[in-house]
């Protein structure tokens, strides 16, 4: 027996799933423990106080700091609108006025005798976080957030853009290894996260946006057609905030690889479900992929059926995830437990595997995936 | 203080936590064993002592020494029957690092030595804030707002200048009302550095809203930087904020004998404990999957930088919209088509574990780290540069030589030695490749000796230099850094084919051409001096066209002969410049494919 060392990203068709919800800033939780919630239930709530414009009195007005500050009009605390008069000037005998009046509406929160500058803090603006999934709330963190469980299917991608939404799944083609094109998509496929299978052409992509799809699934996608969706290229893996309407997850990697058949199975069985998903990934410490979750009705008593600790054996359905066997399948044949030196002239530990034309290989176990069905 | 004959050290990254044990032996400091265990600073654990307890573990077995008691805490000093160690120290970057923002009056001055300052000690800059930055007041409040760095380092005016432009930037930070990234609710550190006018108004504004240290300024004349004491100000914070913030830290810190170092302000202690000793010039250069540092020290001066976005994984695909995918190809000595190149490189992102299997896939690698080392040396020469602003009075000659204030202080001419590490440098497959790739990516002059760190342990060795400097100094030189070999490359331009330089060393010449490179049998511990005759108006360090006579140092690769130009000639056209390569390639013993 030996470990894959990659991803070891989640396919399940029903386990225990818990989504932390936090504000950015300490806040209100508006839900309490074992209340029921939907996707879109506002959990928690928050303000984020506005930030100080600066009136340049001092500037406007001619003035040194400290002759503008006796000048001023306006006190610390006072509410102000935009276009008050916060300070005026006379000159030649009181024919000419300079008027200092502020552009902005907020509280006063600071005179600064040293500059003879003015802040006005503009109103807050309310920060409300959602359920995110349909479940219960399992948690609460006093003033922070709360913990929402539910029991699902969960679909973890490798990469993805775009953050959450909410959507149905429809699954437009038929087979893990077709590509997903705009004629497989229709003006009903609005508001629902499209599944696709190898790969996704560049017009899918634009017409799923143009209509309103929330999300498209798909195994992989050409770099230069996900550079041309998001409009520019993507430098270091941390997504989730592109400004797009369609959130797009990939299960595989870039080119073109079909969906795995077991992922590809899974989600057919969710056509019609309500969806929660988010391409948000984050590759280093702390590792955020992109997922699926489709919340069930019903949790068995059975034993959960995540598919954590996958183990490498004789016989192991693998996909190879490197060149010179990149998106190959095949089935592990021997698991040598010593160092081998491989063509690259780098000791590692590698796994021997018979791929599906009957190739017998030798891989470096970093290179490979386990796959199912 | 008894005398300390066991250190126990680990260095806490963000996927790994490495340990090493040191025993003095026969009267001097030695590596004796390693272990390393995955870093548990998340969930489930959220625990980091966790993965020091697992690493440490695995020194046990190895050492065959106890150093955990029976409750899993590691025992200090050592005991009567043997076990423990007398002293246990740790570094850390682990949960991100230490991540800030500086500010100051104006870009290229305060702000500019706020940045060397916070590099220095460690830290990321998230971003860089000054008065004639360019950006609106909104926009830099809500920049504060948005990156919730650890802590601010303000700093501007020299002693007795500005008060205005800084009770401004207070009064900017006020706007923000900025909250540290750890521990929602608590104050955001804030140090103040800059002109000691401005103390009292500063402390007015900023007392009651940020946890404010005031410290000595670091600029506090035009002509002078004084970054030791925000710096000490940074660590101390670093320890009192952002580490017991992190899971498992505050035990962690009970543990240790000295307080616990951020990684990078670690490596630059050894690296300036090294260049001290040995009165050298010194380049390293630390290239992770995320991040890039290089640490320097040129006549004396420290500088560190942090290219935040150039790795070989989870940055891979920055280093490809940098450089292009010109710029990787021609480093390639085969054709590669663009677009699978895209992939790739994209591929190695999301599965940052993977491994080249075929030699291909390693020469696409080595490629992406030729541009990810270049262009983080390219970022460290603009800030590692002389004070801006300073009036100095020059010679006529200087004056023709077009020297300005703020010129860079990286002289690869005057350069002793060049320190690889991460990955890629130290577990090429054959340390040639990891001369190769250095040579490419620093293009040293001169004569130069280029090194590997074996395993990564200049971040233990870092902290361990601040307590004993004797004992890391050891522990580098014999068990850490690996020796490649010293590199003679002369600077100056010549016609492909025709001699560059003639090397004579044991009463044997060695005649290198334009447009190409030589290795010469050197080995480890090996020694000589050498005689370099450049031609025509080439300079190895002497002056144009004259000879240097001076001590080459073999090691793992050999002695280089590098006239291949500076920057190194490739021809445009695509052919021509695989063909070259692949007779570099040849020179070195090296298969292209």
């Amino acid at each position: 027996m030996g470990t894959a060392y990659t991803p070891g990203l989640k396919v399940s068709s029903g386990t225990t799933i818990q989504k932390q919800r936090r504000l950015p800033l300490k806040g209100e939780v508006l839900v309490k423990q074992g209340d029921k919630v939907t996707a879109s239930t506002i959990v928690a709530r928050t303000d984020i106080p506005g930030i100080i414009q600066t009136v340049k009195v001092a500037e406007i007005l001619g003035l040194e700091p400290a002759e503008a500050i006796a000048a001023l009009q306006v006190r610390e605390g006072d509410q102000v609108t935009a276009g008050l008069l916060f300070a005026e000037t006379k000159s030649f005998f009181g024919l000419i006025k300079t008027e200092c009046k502020t552009p902005f509406s907020g509280t006063i929160e600071l005179i600064s005798p040293a500059t003879g500058h003015v802040g006005v803090r503009q109103p807050s603006k309310p920060v409300e976080i959602s359920a995110y999934i349909n479940g219960t709330i399992a948690e609460v963190l006093p003033d922070e957030g709360v913990v929402v469980e539910t029991y699902g299917a969960l679909v973890q991608g490798i990469f993805g853009v775009g953050g959450e939404r909410m959507g149905k799944l429809r699954v437009a083609v038929s087979s893990a290894d077709e590509v997903l094109t705009s004629d497989h998509i229709t003006d009903d496929h609005a508001g629902s996260v499209i599944v696709g299978g190898s790969g996704a052409a560049p017009d899918a992509l634009r017409k799923a946006s143009d209509i309103g799809a929330v999300g498209v699934v798909v195994g992989a996608i050409i770099d230069l057609d996900l550079v041309e969706y998001l409009g520019h290229d993507i430098g270091v893996a941390i997504t989730g905030h592109e400004p797009i309407n369609t959130t797009l997850i990939l299960t595989e990697g870039f080119g073109s690889i079909a969906m795995a058949a077991r992922t590809f199975k899974l989600l057919n069985t969710l056509e019609g479900r309500d969806v929660s998903i988010n391409g948000a990934t984050q590759i280093r410490a702390g590792v955020i992929r992109p997922e699926i979750i489709a919340p069930l009705a019903d949790k068995p008593t059975a034993q959960d059926q995540a598919d954590t600790g996958q183990r490498l054996d004789v016989g192991t359905s693998i996909r190879v995830i490197r060149e010179p066997y990149f998106g190959r399948l095949g089935s592990v044949t021997k698991l040598p437990p010593e160092l081998v030196e491989v063509e690259s002239g780098a000791v590692v530990r590698i796994l021997e595997a018979r791929l599906q034309d009957g190739e017998n290989v030798i891989v470096p176990r970093a290179n490979v995936e386990i796959i199912e069905g | 203080m008894a005398e300390i004959r066991s250190i126990l050290a680990t260095d806490c990254g963000s996927t790994t936590t490495k340990a090493i044990f040191i025993e003095k032996q026969n009267g001097e400091y030695r590596l004796v064993v390693r272990g390393q265990a995955p870093t548990t600073v998340e969930a489930p654990f959220d625990d980091v002592t966790v993965g020091v307890v697992n690493a440490v573990r695995e020194v046990e077995e190895l050492a065959g020494r106890r150093i955990l008691d029976d409750t899993n805490h590691i025992i200090t000093p050592t005991r009567a029957d043997g076990s423990g160690v007398d002293v246990y120290l740790s570094t850390s970057s682990a949960g991100g690092g230490l991540q800030m923002t500086v500010a100051g009056v104006v870009k290229a001055m305060s702000a500019e030595s706020a940045e060397r300052a916070a590099l220095g000690a460690g830290a990321i800059i998230i971003d860089v804030i000054a008065v004639d930055d360019g950006r609106k007041d909104y926009e830099k409040v809500k920049r504060i707002r948005e990156l919730r760095p650890d802590m601010i380092l303000c700093s501007g005016g020299t002693d007795g200048g500005t008060v205005k432009h800084l009770v401004e930037m207070a009064e900017m930070l006020v706007s923000a009302d900025p909250k540290p990234r750890l521990g929602i609710g608590l104050r955001l550190p804030v140090i103040y550095a800059g002109n000691k006018e401005a103390r009292e108004p500063i402390k007015d504004i900023l007392d009651d809203r940020v946890d404010l240290r005031i410290v000595d300024n670091l600029r506090p004349t035009l002509d002078r930087e004084n970054l030791d004491p925000a710096r000490e100000a940074i660590h101390e914070l670093f320890l009192q904020h952002v580490m017991q913030q992190a899971p498992g830290y505050g035990k962690l810190s009970d543990w240790v004998s000295s307080g616990i170092m951020s990684t990078p302000n670690a490596v630059g202690k050894i690296i300036q404990t090294v260049a001290e000793q040995q009165n050298i010039d010194v380049l390293a250069a630390d290239i992770g999957g995320a991040t890039t540092d290089v640490f320097s020290v040129f006549g004396g001066i420290y500088n560190r930088t942090v290219s935040a976005n150039l790795g070989m994984s989870y940055s891979i695909c920055n280093v490809l919209a940098e450089a292009g995918v010109a710029g990787i190809k021609r480093w390639t000595p085969f054709d590669v088509d663009d677009a699978g190149l895209r992939n790739t490189l994209r591929n190695k992102m999301i599965r940052p574990t993977t491994v080249p299997q075929s030699l291909r896939d390693l020469r696409v690698e080595q490629a992406v780290s030729r541009e990810a080392l270049r262009l983080a040396f390219e970022h460290h020469k603009t800030l590692a540069r002389s004070l801006k602003g300073v009036q100095t009075q020059r010679t006529i000659g200087e004056l023709m030589d077009q020297k300005e204030t703020g010129a860079t202080l990286v002289n690869l001419m005057n350069l002793n030695m060049i320190v690889g590490s991460g990955g890629v440098l130290s577990h090429a497959p054959r340390r040639v490749e990891a001369a190769y790739m250095m040579l490419d990516a620093f293009q040293p002059e001169g004569v130069t000796m280029l090194a590997v760190d074996s395993i990564f342990m200049m971040p233990q060795l870092g902290v361990l230099s601040t307590i004993h400097p004797e004992a890391a100094a050891q522990v580098f030189q014999r068990d850490c850094l690996i020796k490649l070999g010293s590199v003679i490359a002369p600077t100056g331009k010549g016609k492909l084919g025709e001699p560059a330089l003639c090397v004579t060393i044991d009463n044997e010449t060695h005649t290198v051409t334009h447009g190409s490179l030589k290795l010469v049998p050197l080995g480890i511990g090996e020694s000589r001096m050498a005689t370099i005759k450049p031609f025509g108006k080439l300079d190895v360090g002497a002056g144009r066209g004259r000879e240097l006579t001076a001590t080459v140092e073999g090691g793992a690769v050999g002695l280089i002969i590098d006239c291949r130009g500076r920057p190194v000639y490739l021809p445009e056209d695509p052919k021509a410049r695989i063909e070259m390569l692949l007779r570099w390639y040849a020179a070195f013993g090296l298969e292209a494919e």
